[in-house]
């Protein structure tokens, strides 16, 4: 208590250098921890963006490929499924539901869907949740869109807001369906999936949109009128990919076999929590490069503070001495440094937190509309208490270092100080 | 009354100190102090008065020969036994820079007893320890109130060594130890300062060893120790 006292009262006087430690310390264990929440964040995000599907079906790829083009709407499939197997698959006696997903177009920077009305009930994300609507309702028109909480955050649409689709991504005017305007019909209450940064539509509009085009051009001179083509037969020729919802979730190696051996294409279906820990495999070693590196910054700081309590040993020499003349043991001594050392590596702990939740609480916004991912305010969790208290016990056993040769010192010089 | 020197407060026999294990740089073969005694040691520069202070608070042990304070022999304790003896029983006054400056005037006073429950107890005999400190301070020509607010670090040297005595003063230790704590002062504060110290220690009944080149100032004292040279203390 008393060897407390004299500790934060000696800080308090150097209390520039100390603040210059302190923050020090806060700041890489700011890195830490942010990288640690990020990547926490980032896994359960991604979690909890496909639940309730028991399996994806695409063209055959890689099983990371198909989940993220297909669910985050990363990347471009190679190729595409065949309705006619689509239709097959989908008749399957184990299959309860599927849910068809066509990409490739898109509107003012987000992704456009084709889909079925399915979508909006078959489609769960986080634990489980439905989507529901903040305003309006499914497509049920041709030309109807539903979007999500973002684009209609972003670009500032309302109910009967009339779009116009381009066909692929970032290409010029000539590449827009300017022909064929869309109107949203319905806006989706946020999930902080990729659902919230896309425009869906019927898996006939974007056959209707296309009627006169060929292999991404516009055929000349055939140009089809919005209200010509609703006349037509507006069956898709194929989907990008398909989710599907089993009866009894224990079919799901079966099916997944029988799609991977279908016979007219080649085809790959994954249990998408299989392809998350492959992904998740793939990420894991640039995590683990970010952590190291966080890491290495906690011990630069924890070096620098080192750094400045060897500095300061000699200009305490005094301070020492004048302490063991008035009874204080040379393990006072020792005590006195090292609780310094654990004191200044707490206070850059504690700091740190709170730079932490600061700059989530600024960044949260920025987090979630960027990149869909939600950043929670929640208390630190188990891992990350083990994490400052490996930060706090790290500084106390630099404080040794310095608390050593001060006891040593003290034995040594006896009450003389010797320069 | 029992009179002084019956059972010396301090006794000391042939003590023998080396630093380097060797060389000794102290030969002592006696020397004693009775309770409340005032004691001038003085010496050559490197004759080891530094040395034997060190090893009257308890802070080293002597390579042979005892010292027996208060009827404990030192060495016969662990380093912490003697940590804790000194700050019960020893106050000890440093040549200069005795304070530490992110302590106030008072606190720095306080510190004297801040390891010592039984100098703290002696201290609130008269109220509480901080009063005994305001005490002793004015009693060193110290007015606490003005000066309190400053940093001691503002303090002269003659400031500081007082408030240096006060510190080793409170509790009322049974001996004083001071190593040349007027060498960094005027003629004039120095007088002053040894005046106000011996009144002090006298009514705190407390012994006082004090180590100083200036023979001037051995006319305040009971008894003049001179330590011989460190060449002739190798030959002896
Ligand atoms: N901590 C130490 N470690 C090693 N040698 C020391 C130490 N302190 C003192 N000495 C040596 O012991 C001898 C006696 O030193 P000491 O300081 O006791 O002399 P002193 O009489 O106090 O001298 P001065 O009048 O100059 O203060 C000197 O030779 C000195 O170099
Ligand atoms: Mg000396």
């Amino acid at each position: 208590m008393r060897t407390l006292v004299l500790a934060v009262k000696s800080m308090r006087m150097r209390r520039f250098a100390v603040a210059l430690t302190v923050l020090t310390i806060a700041l890489s264990v700011l890195l830490l921890l942010g990288v640690e929440r990020l990547r926490r964040e980032a896994r359960s995000s991604f979690a909890s963006t496909v639940s309730g599907t028991d399996l994806i079906v695409g063209a055959r790829s890689g099983p990371v490929n198909l989940l993220l083009y297909a669910v985050f709407h990363v990347g471009d499939a190679t190729s595409n499924v065949s309705w006619q197997s689509y239709r097959e698959i989908a008749a399957l006696p184990e299959v309860a539901w599927t849910v068809p997903i066509s990409l490739g177009d898109s509107h003012r920077g987000f992704r456009v869907m084709g889909t079925s009305a399915d979508f909006f009930t078959r489609y769960r994300y986080g634990d489980g949740h439905a989507l529901g609507f903040a305003d309006g309702k499914p497509f049920d028109d041709l030309y109807d869109a539903v979007i999500g909480a973002r684009v209609a955050d972003k670009l500032h649409y309302r109910l009967g807001q009339r779009i116009v689709l381009a066909h692929g991504f970032g290409g010029g005017p000539q590449m827009l369906h300017a022909d064929k305007p869309f109107r949203v019909v319905g806006i989706l209450a946020p999930t902080g999936t990729p659902v919230d940064a896309t425009v869906m539509v019927s898996l006939a509009g974007i056959e209707a949109i296309h009627v006169d085009w060929r292999s991404g051009m516009r055929l000349p001179g055939m140009e089809i009128g919005a209200a010509q083509a609703r006349a037509m037969d507006l069956t898709p020729t194929s989907v990008t990919a398909f989710l599907v919802g089993l009866k009894s979730r224990l079919a799901a190696f079966a099916v997944q076999r029988a799609v991977n051996d279908y016979a007219a294409e080649p085809l790959l279906a994954i249990l998408p929590g299989v392809a998350l820990g492959q992904l998740w495999g793939l990420v894991g070693t640039a995590e683990n490069a970010l952590r190291a590196v966080s890491a290495m910054v906690v011990l630069a700081g924890l070096c620098g503070m080192l750094t400045a309590l060897l500095t300061m040993l000699d200009q305490r020499r005094r301070e020492m001495a004048i302490l063991r003349a008035v009874g204080a043991s040379a393990r006072t001594v020792f005590a006195l440094l090292a609780l310094e050392a654990g004191l200044l590596a707490a206070a850059g702990a504690a700091l740190g937190v709170v730079l932490l939740y600061a700059a989530l609480a600024a960044l949260r916004g920025f987090v979630a509309g960027r990149y869909g991912i939600l950043l929670t305010l929640g208390p630190p969790s188990g891992e990350e208490c083990l994490l400052l208290a490996a930060v706090v016990l790290l500084g106390l056993l630099a404080g040794c270092i310095p608390a050593w040769i001060a006891y040593r010192r003290s034995l040594a010089d006896g009450l003389q100080v010797r320069l | 009354m029992i009179p002084w020197g019956l059972t010396p407060l301090l006794s000391c026999r042939d003590l023998r100190f080396a630093w380097d294990g060797r060389r000794d740089v102290l030969v002592l073969p006696h020397f004693d102090v009775a309770r409340g005694e005032r004691v001038f040691v003085c010496g050559p520069s490197g004759s080891g008065k530094s040395t034997l202070l060190g090893l009257l608070a308890g802070v080293g042990v002597p390579r042979e020969g005892r010292v027996v304070l208060l009827d404990t022999v030192l060495s016969g304790l662990s380093s912490a036994q003697r940590d804790r003896f000194r700050a019960d029983h020893v106050g000890y006054v440093f040549q200069q820079f005795n304070l530490l400056p992110y302590l106030g005037l008072v606190d720095n006073v306080l510190l004297g007893c801040a390891f010592s429950a039984r100098r703290t107890a002696c201290a609130a005999l008269h109220g509480t320890p901080r009063a005994e400190a305001e005490r002793l301070l004015a009693a060193l020509g110290l007015d606490a109130a003005p000066l309190r607010r400053r940093s001691v670090a503002a303090l002269s040297v003659g400031q500081q060594q007082r408030v240096a005595a006060a510190r080793a003063l409170i509790g009322s230790p049974e001996l004083v130890l001071a190593d040349e704590p007027t060498s960094a002062l005027d003629a004039e504060a120095r007088d002053a300062f040894v005046a106000l110290l011996l009144a002090e220690c006298r009514r705190n009944g407390s012994a006082v060893v004090f180590v100083s080149h200036d023979l001037a100032l051995a006319r305040h004292f009971d008894r003049i120790v001179r330590l011989p040279a460190p060449a002739r203390a190798e030959a002896a």
